[in-house]
């Protein structure tokens, strides 16, 4: 078949099919690289850049690159295990992550990513921004607080959802996530059961009247580090 | 001011209700309405079937728009580094004190706006502002009063005292006090050529062949990458698509660049026939002008000499008599945002999107405007090519050097007898360069504008070119008692502002490289913060989706390679402070607001004689 592509992951071959990214092919395989604005089922984005390879040599988010025939990708070097914590350190500093009283802790992302690479505090200084919070839709509430700007809620809601609910709005470090009405989420057509009030990696979005019904002890990253599900695969198929 | 909803229809109806001319829209509806209004979205919205967010989205972007009313005349002042070194302080003084409000406030009469806005182009004259689209430079504090006075009693722009600029800035449809400051025409750009010479020449040719001769030449793209243009037309030439276009790239937003300006005002001519030869040679029969929120005085000039040349049959069906060759260009106006020189930004800008890079790959000859085949190309690149097709590539090659054939239009700015545009052959050292446009005893150069690189005098044997410093244009000097690092601090707020904000390096990293710089000018460095400036400005270096992340940190790692001494004169390490930068008397000033007294230990008198 021709539409096979062979290319290697830190030396070691991988064979993933034409069309696929970086890092499609390599969690196919059983190779984790980290990675936080990418989602299964969503149109690649490379906003959160975690998930930078080096790609023939040069740096590219894994999660919009193509693989090439005999492409050589390098991941889990020193550099870019670095590069990756100041990427994540600068989502915690530039936003308000309190873990300690966050319904989502054990379940996010962020948090995960932070315990995988051993994050103990941020290199950089916390800027603590002023964020708002919008708790006047009935079943969802959002605390920007949280928001990492990844835009799965965004693309969800295009693209699973068929709605229009989210969009990004202001530029820079004002850019910010705006909802489709002049009075906040409680104005658009958001659906509890819509895909986009699930997708958000870290607690920003959640839903109302559940945030404690997995107790904090048996949430998803509580006993594995996130990545596990990916890598096992590679174990399985030894 | 008008109704917002109303004026928000009649404007979406002139542009067919197309979303993807949102920007043409907003821009409309600004001028009209004052502000884009929250009313205006939703009607906007309604008129184009798209969602409320989505025209949000664009309209909270583009720093020209603004969602509440402004003043009658915003006045916004250029910061460039080049602007403040040459009095901008003062201008800015004078401003408030007659205006009688602060920056980024309105009068309660709601005539004027105060605003600071970056790099308008006019760095050859500065200081300089915009009054709504109006340009004034040379600005002193005397023009300063007698302008606001005017416009306080006439509340009419017009009626402003300017005395004409040189050559089409005193044109009926321009009457600009802009000056050109050409102070050389080098062989290629503005050498004097007749028009429709070249294109005649380049319809005798196969677009096989046009595209062979363009390579011949060795042409690279004029705005600072370098790409070879003929490359660039032959992947799009050869990219499958059922339309093409033509882009021309007119955002000249790099700080200390202005020579399109000049281009755009004495040569507009030459580059709609480049744009035209373009789109012949790849099979396009659109072409798009992306001219900058801040050049708009020029518009109605452009948009007369794309009339003419209508006329003239030079553009529409079958131009010059060839038959089934057909191409128009229309011009698409910004409306403040650097990124969007950056050319998978300026496509979505054209698209009616906020200025959001794309991602790459696809690349534009692949996947650009709307998702078809599109050239992007620089507005100097499209002069060049037009003087190819006219006098052969061997004529090209001959100029410049091995790697960068011709010539290159440079911005010369700051502290120099004559600054302005200078048209030279590729490979002039910076030594020669400074000797022309008469600068002494300069301390550093910044080739390549914020973008670029600084450097000192131990390295103005180096030649401007694609080998060595490659350079969009920008040229700034500066002159003994300069300090480079606020020059390199200005860089970085600039960087800060026009981040697009779309990934994290670019946008947290900035934010926190400009921090830690400002710490070395506050005195509170840390010997640590060397270490820390160079690591995080490679992480955004890095990491960052687009070439405006990418080169942000260069005025760091610029000046921390040929100024180190100036950093590390800076550091505070006397020993018994452990964190300069900690300042634990203003740490606890909100405490002490909200407990009613003043710290035992940190009380704010004592703050100094503690460290």
């Amino acid at each position: 078949m021709s539409n096979k592509v062979i290319f290697t992951v830190d030396g070691a071959s991988v064979q993933g099919e034409q069309g696929q990214t970086i890092l499609q092919a390599a969690a196919l395989a059983g190779i984790y690289i980290p990675h936080l604005c990418a989602m299964k089922g969503l149109t690649p984005w490379g906003s959160c850049r975690v998930c930078t390879v080096l790609a023939n040599g040069r740096p590219q988010a894994a999660c919009t690159m193509p693989i090439a025939e005999g492409m050589v990708v390098e991941s889990e070097t020193a550099e870019l295990k670095d590069l990756r914590a100041s990427l994540v350190e600068m989502l915690f500093v530039e936003g308000n992550h309190f873990c300690m009283f966050c319904e989502k802790s054990g379940n996010c992302e962020l948090q995960a990513l932070a315990y995988r690479m051993g994050i103990l505090s941020p290199r950089h200084p916390y800027m603590f921004p002023t964020r708002r919070l919008d708790a006047s839709h009935p079943d969802v509430m959002f605390d920007f607080n949280r928001c990492i700007q990844c835009a799965r809620c965004i693309r969800a809601s295009q693209e699973l959802d068929g709605k229009h609910v989210f969009q990004f709005i202001g530029r820079g470090a004002h850019k910010r996530i705006g909802v489709n009405a002049k009075s906040g989420a409680a104005g658009t057509n958001l659906g509890v059961i819509d895909k986009a009030a699930e997708v958000c990696p870290v607690g920003c979005i959640v839903k109302k009247r559940v945030g404690f019904a997995v107790p904090v002890g048996q949430r998803l990253f509580d006993s594995k580090p996130i990545g596990t599900e990916i890598e096992s695969r590679k174990a399985q198929s030894r | 001011m008008a109704d917002n909803s109303s004026v928000s229809r009649q404007i979406c109806a002139k542009f067919g209700n197309d979303k993807g001319r949102m920007m043409d829209i907003l821009l409309g509806v600004q001028a009209q309405a004052g502000c884009i209004a929250p009313d205006a979205l939703d009607e906007i919205a309604k008129s184009l079937s798209a969602s409320r967010v989505e025209v949000e989205s664009a309209a909270t972007f583009y720093a020209f728009l603004s969602s509440r009313p402004k003043g009658r005349f915003v006045i916004r002042l250029c910061n460039d580094v080049i602007d403040r070194i040459q009095g901008m302080d003062r201008i800015a003084d004078a401003l408030k004190a007659e205006v009688g409000v602060d920056f980024g406030q309105t009068t309660a009469d709601g005539l004027f706006s105060l605003e600071y806005t970056p790099c308008i182009g006019m760095s050859d004259q500065a200081p300089a502002l915009l009054i709504n689209d109006k340009v004034i430079t040379r600005l002193s504090t005397d023009r300063v009063r007698e302008m606001v006075h005017t416009l306080r009693t006439t509340k009419n722009l017009e009626q402003l005292k300017l005395t004409l600029g040189d050559g089409n800035n005193s044109h009926p449809l321009v009457r600009s006090m802009v000056v050109n400051n050409l102070r050389e025409r080098g062989a290629v750009v503005f050498a004097p050529s007749t028009p429709g010479v070249a294109l005649q020449r380049a319809l005798s040719e196969q677009p096989v062949e046009l595209i062979k001769i363009i390579k011949a030449s060795r042409l690279r793209g004029r705005g600072g990458a370098g790409f070879p243009t003929g490359m660039k037309w032959e992947f799009t030439r050869a990219a499958e698509g059922d339309r093409k276009f033509i882009v021309c790239n007119a955002d000249e937003g790099e700080p200390g660049t202005f020579k399109d300006r000049v281009i755009l005002t004495e040569a507009a001519g030459l580059m709609f026939e480049g744009m035209t030869i373009a789109g012949y040679a790849i099979g396009a029969a659109e072409g798009i002008l992306y001219l900058r929120g801040e050049y708009s005085y020029l518009l109605p000039f452009l948009e007369d000499t794309l009339a003419k040349r209508r006329a003239a049959g030079l553009l529409g069906r079958d131009i010059l008599g060839k038959s089934g060759f057909k191409f128009d260009i229309r011009i698409q106006l910004g409306a403040g945002a650097y990124v969007c020189g950056e050319e998978t930004a300026l496509l979505s800008s054209c698209e009616g999107k906020p200025g959001d890079p794309k991602t790459r790959p696809p690349f534009p000859a692949q996947k650009g405007y709307l998702g078809m085949p599109t050239a992007i190309n620089n507005v100097e690149t499209y002069c060049a090519a037009v003087r190819i097709v006219e006098n052969g590539p061997g004529w090209f090659t001959s100029m410049g050097t091995q790697g960068s054939a011709g010539t290159k239009v440079f911005s010369v700015s700051g502290d120099c007898s004559s600054p302005g545009v200078y048209e030279l052959p590729f490979g002039i050292t910076v030594a020669e360069l400074l000797a022309r446009v008469g600068a002494t005893d300069t301390i550093a150069v910044q080739v390549g504008g914020a973008s670029g690189r600084m450097i000192g005098p131990s390295e103005f044997g180096r030649k401007l070119c694609y080998d060595d410093l490659a350079t969009g244009g920008s040229i700034m000097v500066f002159g003994p008692g300069r300090d480079v690092l606020a020059v390199a601090a200005a860089f970085m707020e600039f960087f800060v502002e026009e981040s697009c904000g779309y990934c994290t390096p670019c946008r947290a990293g900035t934010r926190l490289l400009a921090d830690r710089l400002e710490r070395f000018l506050k005195g509170s460095a840390a010997p640590g913060d060397i270490d820390y400036l160079e690591k995080t400005s490679k992480t955004v270096k890095t990491a960052s989706r687009c070439g405006l992340g990418q080169t942000a940190p260069n005025p760091i790692l610029g000046t921390l390679q040929s100024f180190r001494k100036e950093y590390e004169r800076r550091i505070r390490s006397n020993g018994r402070v452990f964190l300069p930068s900690f300042n634990p008397t203003s740490a606890v000033a909100a405490a002490e607001a909200i407990a009613g007294h003043v710290s035992m230990h940190f009380p704010a008198e004592k703050a100094g004689a503690k460290q």
